[in-house]
């Protein structure tokens, strides 16, 4: 049985610089796998060259045992690939509730239905609820998104990404630019997340990575240096280098 | 127990508000014309260009304001709708203004869906360049199909029937302005219902992040399209409705200028907003008519003028601004 995520041999460079080097990895449903490397190592650049978002210089990616290397961003999303941003990228004259329904519909596929209002169909209603209690965005549903902090921003972009059920999460740093007292909450969202979906989570902060993932692969300057379990990659050599020697500080500034 | 009732009301109060809201801007509508009718009885003529002209506008909001495409071309789709009407009654004799309506509306929709692939395939200035040059063909085509849209001399020989064979259209323009304020009224709640569905959502989506729109998997170039032939439907009423008013179709109903200035009228009024639209539309034109009669040779540089105090001191144009005032009031007392 093929895997249900499968990268192979991905390949990517920008004017000259290898940012992707030969990289191949995969996933099998319920899988937690932290992906993890320096700054620049080329770790957005992989989520964005497998949903789409940017092209490989050669390189093949498979979903459920489909090649979807040319298909574009959001055919990719329908197949169940669907990512996070390390940057919120959220609408922020919009509420998390009217974020949450629009997920929610373009999924079942109501997105584009031209009369009638989302608060009126129950179903709907019912699983935005759910997803935004799950987060704890309850008591936020009807605020504007630049209303909100930005942690709760940070949870808001998770549950995006729940209403769609992806097969495979790509989580790019979901933690990030969350302020310590609040990273909790981003951790029990984590833990919530359904078993058979497999993720896989960019992430500096390494008591996080060690918490959730059964698996780390180390990126360093687009190669992989490391994938193997969490207990061994901080006895790795190669990756103490890579980190020593491109940032000295990376263990006391994640 | 407490917290469900909370969601309840939460979820209840901005329904119910919406739908006071909405008829009461209909109430708005339907009084303020009244109020035009018995006002300027001898100038029906220009508030039934003022309804024509602000189906062109909420057209653009639709694109512009819902979905933030920047387009100088607009009137395209205007004249479009105005030429269609005008040549089904003067060529063809399909002179039923209904018939004449609808044939305004498909052409606007052509005009849109065929707009909208050219302008749509760029972002940003070289989009608005485009749609510069959309408008531009268009006008060439017109000038130049003579046999049909009488070039330079303008189509005439439009003769709308009697409205549902029952109200013929008279020399002070009273059928076409109710006609005119009841296309109006019926878009305008079209319009409004389509704003608060899903697709209306889903075009705010892509006016504030597109790429986060794909990243949820939806095509925010089918979103754009679509909205373009709705857009299209919207204005080629608006271009119909001339045709059937004034009797005649003039390359100018094609022209940059006309789609620069319901550009303009939109910005006043306010973007991303029905009432916005129609508040620009209005406020522009009877300031228009006003000046250029107070002072026939300055008054570009009052409506120059005035343009720039609203940017500078209203950036969300006239509605805009007066609303987040009320906004921020109740805010203050709630
Ligand atoms: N569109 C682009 N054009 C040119 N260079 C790019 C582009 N995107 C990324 N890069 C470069 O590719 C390298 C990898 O960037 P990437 O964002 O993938 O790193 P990262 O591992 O996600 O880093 P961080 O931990 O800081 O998020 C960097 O040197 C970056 O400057
Ligand atoms: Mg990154």
């Amino acid at each position: 049985m093929s895997p249900l995520f499968e990268v192979q041999n991905l390949n990517k460079s920008f004017g000259g610089l290898a940012v992707t080097n030969n990289v191949s990895l995969s996933l099998a449903a319920g899988d937690r796998l932290a992906l993890i490397g320096p700054n620049g190592a080329g770790k957005t650049t992989f989520v964005n060259l497998v949903t789409g978002n940017l092209l490989p210089s050669s390189g093949t990616v498979r979903l459920a045992g489909q090649e979807v290397t040319r298909r574009n961003a959001m055919e990719r999303v329908r197949l169940g690939l669907v990512r996070s941003f390390q940057v919120t990228r959220l609408f922020y004259e919009m509420t998390p509730e009217e974020h949450v329904a629009l997920a929610v519909l373009q999924r079942e596929g109501k997105s584009g239905r031209m009369v009638g209002r989302y608060q009126a169909m129950p179903q709907v209603m019912d699983e935005v609820r759910d997803i935004l209690h799950l987060l704890g965005l309850l008591e936020l549903s009807h605020l504007k998104v630049r209303e909100i902090a930005y942690g709760q921003q940070r949870l808001l972009e998770i549950a995006l990404a729940l209403a769609l059920r992806p097969k495979v999460l790509l989580l790019d740093e979901p933690a990030a630019g969350v302020p310590q007292s609040e990273t909790a909450r981003i951790e029990q969202a984590l833990d919530k997340l359904p078993p058979e979906l497999a993720v896989l989570m960019i992430e500096h902060d390494m008591d996080l990575v060690f918490r959730f993932a059964k698996r780390v692969i180390v990126l360093a300057a687009g190669t992989v240096i490391f994938d193997g379990s969490p207990q061994d990659v901080t006895q790795d050599a190669r990756v103490r280098e890579a980190y020593l020697g491109s940032y000295a500080n990376v263990g006391s500034a994640a | 127990m407490a917290a469900s009732m909370n969601q309840t009301l939460a979820a209840g109060a901005p329904a119910s508000r919406n739908i006071v809201g909405s008829l009461a801007g209909i109430a708005t509508i339907i009084v303020i014309g009244i109020i035009g009718y018995y006002l300027f009885p001898n100038n029906l003529a220009l508030l039934t260009r003022i309804i024509a002209i602000a189906l062109l506008v909420l057209s653009i909001d639709l694109v512009t304001g819902y979905c933030g495409v920047a387009t100088l071309g607009h009137a395209a789709l205007f004249g479009a709708g105005a030429y269609a009407a005008g040549i089904a009654s003067a060529h063809y004799g399909a002179s039923d203004p209904l018939l004449m309506t609808l044939i305004g509306a498909l052409a606007g929709a052509v005009a849109g869906l065929i707009s909208g692939l050219i302008i749509l395939r760029a972002h940003g200035l070289p989009q608005l360049v485009l749609s510069i040059a959309v408008i531009h063909l268009f006008h060439e085509a017109a000038n130049k199909a003579s046999s049909w849209t009488g070039g330079s001399d303008g189509l005439s020989g439009i003769a709308p029937t009697a409205l549902l064979g029952l109200f013929e259209f008279d020399l002070w323009g009273r059928t076409a302005y109710i006609y005119g304020l009841a296309l109006l009224l019926i878009v305008f709640v079209l319009l409004q219902l389509l704003v608060r569905s899903p697709f209306g959502m889903l075009a705010r989506g892509v006016r504030e992040d597109p790429l986060r729109i794909s990243a949820m998997g939806a095509s925010v170039q089918s979103v754009l399209l679509r909205m373009y032939v709705i857009s299209g439907v919207v204005a080629g009423i608006g271009g119909a409705l001339t045709a059937i008013s004034t009797q005649v179709v003039g390359l100018d109903s094609l022209s940059f200028t006309l789609s620069a200035e319901s550009l303009v009228m939109l910005v006043l009024g306010g973007t991303g907003s029905l009432y916005g639209a129609l508040v620009g539309t209005v406020a522009f034109m009877w300031f228009e008519d006003v000046v250029s009669a107070a002072n026939p040779f300055h008054w570009l540089t009052m409506v120059g003028a005035l343009l720039i105090a609203v940017v500078l001191f209203a950036p969300r144009g006239l509605y805009g601004t007066a609303a987040a005032l009320v906004q921020r009031v109740k805010g203050g007392r709630a």
